[in-house]
């Protein structure tokens, strides 16, 4: 059984000139102990999806409808008080910037403690043990002296380590991680992709790594969900999405980042932008920037469908369907 | 005097060479040898030599005087030297706080340097950066910002972004002229001519970067430098800005120092790659001998740092430790603290730049053949 399931989720933000929808359909499943990638370009809805289920979308931002399960049980529909308890204890968070994430005027060892307290059943001293403890494991060295400093005293690197500390204190069974690494340079960003793998795998932790950096997912995740305007375009293994890209979309896009191992003269462009909101275009979202577009395009929306290996929401495939 | 102390022993000793060139430029026909000529033509448009630049950071007069603090140097960027050919991309790579943007700025003539300075043209850029002329200066080296919501006046028309520099140099003074000039300079940079009349706001961030390119080849400058001009934009968008640079690099030969923390993206521009390490190159080299055979400890853990695409679960070992603080570096080589071939002559001698082999490494490990090539 999954873990974590989304089901059709629809996030909207009412406005005075109408409501947009950021979210559009968009359905998931992480098992337990997998990495799933999410990628995307800026606006995508990737940390949308994100905030969703930890249930921290700003207001006016509201589920519109959908379902979102942690095993097995709704929690999209819980009151502030309830959401608390899971977030936490069932649900860790880490996000971009490690300097925000932690609060200034407190050392580690205390905001390590206020969350075990909050959430295990230990007096302080067994707390403080097991931030020291956490703290050793993400691999910050002279664990005992550093849990008394304060966030400022730690660099990018160390700090990012000790959120990795803050999210897995009470041992959630799901970890949410928003963009870890794309405030760090790239020799702490593979230190931190390593130890957020390593440290997962022995807890038996599932990871939702949100990034928009193909080579983070690539080296980390099981499978991946690429998403495009407020939906998701293509979900697969990770070796299907990068080697066989089966949407147009997921293609331009591998086609577009540099590569390291091989050389090309010119990049592949997709040209134009992802649409705004409330000019998302009938039909396919990606259609008007799509090579292999026709008639169907422009008229239905495709819903995720099999093609191949992975599952696309590209009518092509359906076109595949129909003729075999 | 002294000039000509130093100078006539160096001519005297490269008296043969010197004849030739004079020769040949002097357009002595019967001359067979045209290769000295040519060695000495393919000038480098830009020549660094030994940019140094330290910032003040110590605490405020006061405090020194009655808590005796010390004065404390941060040496940002410090002992740098480069040239770049005409037409060719030199990029700088390295992480946050190695001084390449110091670099940049150096460059632009928006920070002087301490120490050392650079030609353009065979002319002492930062003494014409001072003099008479500065404008001259300023219209051929021109630059393109990180961030595109940044470096655009949000309240002025994209028309008036583009003009202002063709104004400001006194290029073109009339206005159906100026408006056409905006025009062509939008299409060259794969927008409309019809969009001068928006607002920065009514583009994308990948728009909005093409406006600063525009911008900067208002002036038909020869040298760009770029400081992490894509790092902003989306990868698909980023595709797009970094073809249409190419492009423009071919058509108008524009000369660019490149600025980024993005390998890939540095292979993909680059004809020439310089490695920075706490405000020194630790390696210059061609970009294929550079990504073939690193030879310097932190080249190569920067290449192994990058995740790979195709690659997908490989084990890696990333380096450990973090880049120490710039306002204490380590003594002898700076990057000793995270090497893996350190001894103790790197603890204490710094290393300086060598040719080793086509590349230039800064390496004692190196130097010494404890590394190997590649």
């Amino acid at each position: 059984m999954s873990l974590l399931e989304v089901q059709n989720l629809v996030v909207e933000f009412p406005g005075r000139r109408g409501t947009l929808r950021a979210l559009d359909d968009v359905s998931f499943s992480i098992a337990p102990g997998e990495i799933l990638g999410v990628v995307g370009e800026s606006g995508a809805g990737k940390s949308l999806t994100g905030a969703s289920i930890i249930g921290l979308l700003e207001p006016p931002g509201r589920v519109a409808s959908g379902q979102i399960r942690l095993e097995g049980q709704r929690i999209d529909n819980l009151g502030h008080e309830q959401m608390r308890h899971i977030r936490g204890r069932k649900i860790g968070a880490i996000f971009q910037d490690p300097l925000t994430s932690l609060n200034p005027l407190y050392t580690v060892g205390q905001q390590l403690v206020e969350t075990i307290l909050t959430h295990l059943p230990m007096n302080a001293a067994q707390a403080r043990q097991r931030a020291v403890e956490l703290l050793k494991d993400t691999g910050i060295p002279a664990a005992e002296q550093r849990v008394d400093h304060y966030p400022h005293q730690f660099s990018g690197g160390m700090r990012q380590r000790v959120v990795i500390a803050l999210a897995l204190a009470a041992e959630p069974q799901l970890i949410v991680a928003d963009e870890p690494t794309t405030a760090l340079d790239v020799s702490i960003q593979a230190q931190i992709i390593g130890l957020l793998k390593t440290i997962c795998k022995t807890r038996g932790a599932a990871v939702m790594l949100i990034t928009h950096d193909m080579g983070v997912i690539a080296e980390t995740c099981d499978r991946v969900a690429v998403m495009y305007a407020g939906r998701v375009a293509e979900i697969g293994p990770v070796h299907e999405v990068i080697n066989h890209p089966a949407h147009p979309y997921t293609a331009g896009l591998m086609a577009s980042i540099p590569d390291m191992e091989e050389e090309r003269e010119r990049l592949n462009q997709i040209d134009g932008a992802m649409p705004r909101l409330n000019a998302i275009p009938k039909g396919c979202a990606f259609n008007p920037r799509c090579p292999k577009v026709f008639e169907r395009c422009r008229q239905e929306r495709p819903d995720l469908m099999s093609a191949g290996a992975t599952q696309a929401a590209c009518w092509l495939h359906a076109a595949n369907k129909e003729a075999a | 005097m002294s000039t000509g102390n130093v100078s006539f022993p160096l001519w005297g000793k490269a008296g043969m060479g010197a004849s030739l060139v004079e020769q040949g430029a002097g357009g002595a026909g019967p001359h067979p040898n045209p290769p000295p000529k040519g060695a000495g033509e393919v000038k480098p448009l830009v020549q660094a030599h030994d940019l140094a630049r330290t910032f003040d950071v110590s605490a405020p007069w006061l405090n020194r005087v009655i808590e005796r603090k010390p004065r404390q140097l941060l040496h940002a960027v410090d002992g740098v030297s480069f040239e770049i050919e005409k037409g060719k991309t030199l990029a700088l790579v390295g992480e946050s706080g190695c001084g390449k943007s110091t670099v940049a700025r150096l460059l632009v003539g928006l920070y002087e340097p301490t120490r050392g300075g650079f030609t353009f043209d065979g002319q002492d850029a930062h003494a014409a950066f001072k003099g008479n002329e500065a404008r001259a200066m300023r219209r051929r080296i021109q630059m393109i910002f990180q961030d595109p919501y940044a470096s655009l006046n949000p309240r002025w028309l994209v028309e008036d972004i583009i003009a202002e520099p063709l104004r400001e140099h006194g290029l073109i003074s009339d206005k159906a002229a100026l408006k056409e000039r905006v025009g062509q300079l939008l299409t060259s940079v794969g927008l409309a001519a019809a969009d001068m009349a928006k607002y920065p706001h009514q583009f994308s961030g990948g728009q909005r970067q093409r406006i600063s390119i525009a911008r900067a080849l208002a002036t038909e400058p020869e040298f760009l430098v770029c400081d992490e001009p894509t790092s902003a934009l989306d990868v698909s968008v980023q595709a797009q800005v970094l073809n249409i640079m190419k492009d423009l690099q071919k058509k108008q030969g524009l000369t660019y120092l490149f600025i980024s923390h993005n390998l890939a993206v540095v292979r993909h521009v680059s004809d020439q790659v310089g490695v920075m390490y706490l405000g020194r190159l630790v390696e210059l080299a061609d970009k294929q001998q550079l990504f073939a055979s690193p030879r310097h400890p932190y080249t190569r853990m920067l290449l192994d740092a990058i995740p790979k695409m195709h690659d997908t679960g490989r084990a890696r070992t990333p380096v450990q430790g973090e880049v120490p603080n710039p306002l204490n570096p380590p003594p002898g080589c700076a990057f000793n603290p995270r090497c893996p071939f350190a001894n103790d002559r790197c603890r204490s001698e710094r290393p300086q730049l060598l040719n080793q082999g086509g590349t230039r490494v800064a390496c004692h490990a190196v130097e010494e053949g404890r590394i190997s090539g590649a």
